[in-house]
């Protein structure tokens, strides 16, 4: 199986074919694998070396020229060094662009607080009208970056990870999916962690949601999956900054009496290197940890599983 | 009865109703110098060289002016009032809750505004991603269709590494249809005399530095072929903050 990353290069080789309104412009970062497609269209595949405000403010330039542009690096240097460019030449221009993440949390522990930027989509949240997909599987971020490219000329922030579930889940356009269904509270498990809330809840009675787009945030299905059970316990869990879209579900929540954890990756800096699973280990976002604090906040115990 | 109440309404003025337009803004108050500085060029640009009218300020192939030193934005309202691009009757508005006219421009709330400017430093690589895109869509490079790319920052402005990113990218990608035009009111902290236009040469673009209140000059440097290199322009006006 490929990966995320490389997936977005050939399907986004295959878009610049079929959509002459596409431009993919790069900071360095991920050149080799649009070395063939920029020879096909050398003025639509555009590197501008390790200029990070210059790669966003030319992306708000093209898409004011007609274009469709596609910014790609890794997140620190997408979302957060550029931020201001994110806000002004895309934001306040009215000009629309898809954004391609990667490294956005832990995906290279060994990198170090370089090189993650676990507060990207809290970033976006202070901003208006950006969509955010966070794909759990290749063929799920493929889906996502045709959806994000054919979105007219809106915002859209694609946070690819080198984590993946075992299998892609159905294209459920921007709305949640009903993985499991609990009486005791519901799990929104966000991306490449829904295989570990699955490990985590298993046995548990609990509802289990699973997100790839978390902006537009469903809270039609959270409010809705809520209303079926018995307690409003909602458990987000997601793969950056813990709490990220707590506010989300307490909006989403505001009729009804609930409470909502937010699990996700800590604020406080590690200062380690290693691993993807040791770093999961770290935030408590591995399976053992998540049922422990899953289970202790809902109070879902395994064999309370409702008979029906 | 007076002669001063005959304001131009989308009628196109000349050079000579500018001061005028531009007290409609201001009041009885003296210009303020940052608004000055850049008066002669933008007139000269939309007078003689910009190939955009209020008829086609929405064309695919028209020229582009963005405006990145959007502060003292009271001489590029005139012009574009005097041209026809906005009402003069707009602007003694400016800066009021219901305008449009804000003290930094809004491309959404203007006809003809290219880019909302005011933080320094995205016009021009705003400008470079026009330039690309318009090359990408076929609209530069053909006989006949070569819509250019016009940017104006301040001196100062170029204190900001946004731009020297642009400048380094766009010299090295010979991007001739993008045109900055600096002007140098000698207000940058830490400038280099003549470091201007040598680091615009050094990133290899075409560059000339003129008196930037001398139309003929400005015309002259503005309008000079540079086939295959961007142009920079840096217009010297009297010093801003003696």
């Amino acid at each position: 199986m490929d990966t995320m990353r490389e997936r977005f290069a050939s399907v986004t080789s295959r878009l610049l074919d079929e959509d002459p309104r596409l431009a993919v412009v790069l900071a360095e970062i991920g050149t080799d694998g649009f070395a063939a497609a920029a020879r096909r269209h050398p003025d639509r595949v555009l590197n501008v070396g390790i200029r990070e405000q210059l790669l966003v403010g030319v992306g708000g330039g093209l898409a004011l020229a007609g274009m469709r542009p596609v910014l790609h690096t890794f997140a620190s240097f997408l979302v957060e060094r550029p931020f201001e460019q994110i806000k002004l030449d895309l934001g306040h221009q009215d000009a629309g662009a898809v954004l391609v993440s990667a490294y956005g949390s832990y995906d290279w522990p060994a990198g170090g607080q370089t090189h993650m930027a676990p507060g990207d989509v809290a970033l976006l949240d202070t901003l208006d009208g950006w969509t955010v997909h966070v794909p759990g599987h290749p063929d799920e971020a493929g889906t996502l970056l045709r959806h994000a490219v054919a979105a007219g000329d809106d915002k859209v922030y694609v946070r690819l990870s080198q984590q993946s579930n075992a299998v892609g889940m159905p294209d459920t356009g921007a709305g949640f999916l009903t993985v499991r269904e609990g009486a005791a509270g519901v799990v929104v498990a966000v991306g490449p962690l829904l295989d570990d809330v699955l490990a985590a809840t298993e046995g548990l009675d609990v509802t289990v949601l699973y997100a790839t787009t978390v902006r537009p945030f469903d809270g039609a299905a959270l409010r809705a999956a809520v209303g079926a059970g018995r307690a409003a316990d909602v458990v987000l869990v997601e793969p950056y900054l813990a709490g990220t879209s707590t506010a989300y579900a307490n909006d989403a929540l505001a009729d009804v009496p609930h409470r909502v954890l937010g699990l996700g990756t800590a604020r406080r800096e590690l200062r380690r290197y290693g691993t993807v699973p040791e770093h999961l280990r770290a935030h408590g976002l591995d399976p053992a940890s998540l049922r422990e604090r899953i289970a202790a906040f809902t109070g879902a115990r395994a064999g309370t599983r409702a008979a029906a | 009865m007076t002669t001063t109440t005959s304001a131009p309404q989308r009628s196109p003025a000349g050079y000579a109703d500018l001061p005028h337009l531009m007290g409609l803004m201001t009041g009885d108050e003296k210009h303020g110098p940052a608004a000055t500085s850049t008066l002669d060029a933008l007139w000269v640009l939309y007078d003689r060289v910009l190939r955009v009218t209020p008829a086609t300020a929405e064309a695919a192939d028209r020229d582009r002016f963005l405006l990145s030193k959007g502060h003292g934005p009271m001489a590029y309202y005139a012009v574009l009032a005097a041209k026809g691009f906005l009402p003069a009757d707009w602007l003694p508005g400016f800066g009021a809750y219901d305008s449009p006219l804000g003290h930094h421009p809004d491309r959404t709330l203007l006809p003809g505004v290219e880019i909302g400017s005011g933080s320094l430093g995205h016009g021009l690589p705003l400008a470079v991603g026009t330039a690309l895109g318009l090359r990408a869509r076929g609209l530069y490079g053909r006989p006949g269709q070569d819509p250019r790319v016009w940017v104006l920052v301040g001196d100062a402005e170029l204190d900001e590494g946004s731009n020297h990113e642009a400048i380094a990218y766009a010299g090295a990608a010979g991007l001739d249809s993008l045109h900055t035009v600096v002007i140098d009111n000698s207000s940058a902290t830490h400038a280099l005399p003549g470091g201007i236009a040598a680091r615009f040469e050094a990133a290899g673009w075409s560059t000339a530095t003129v008196d930037g209140h001398d139309h003929e000059a400005l015309y002259a440097a503005f309008t000079a072929p540079h086939p295959g290199r961007a142009r920079a322009v840096v217009a010297r006006v009297t010093p801003a903050y003696a």
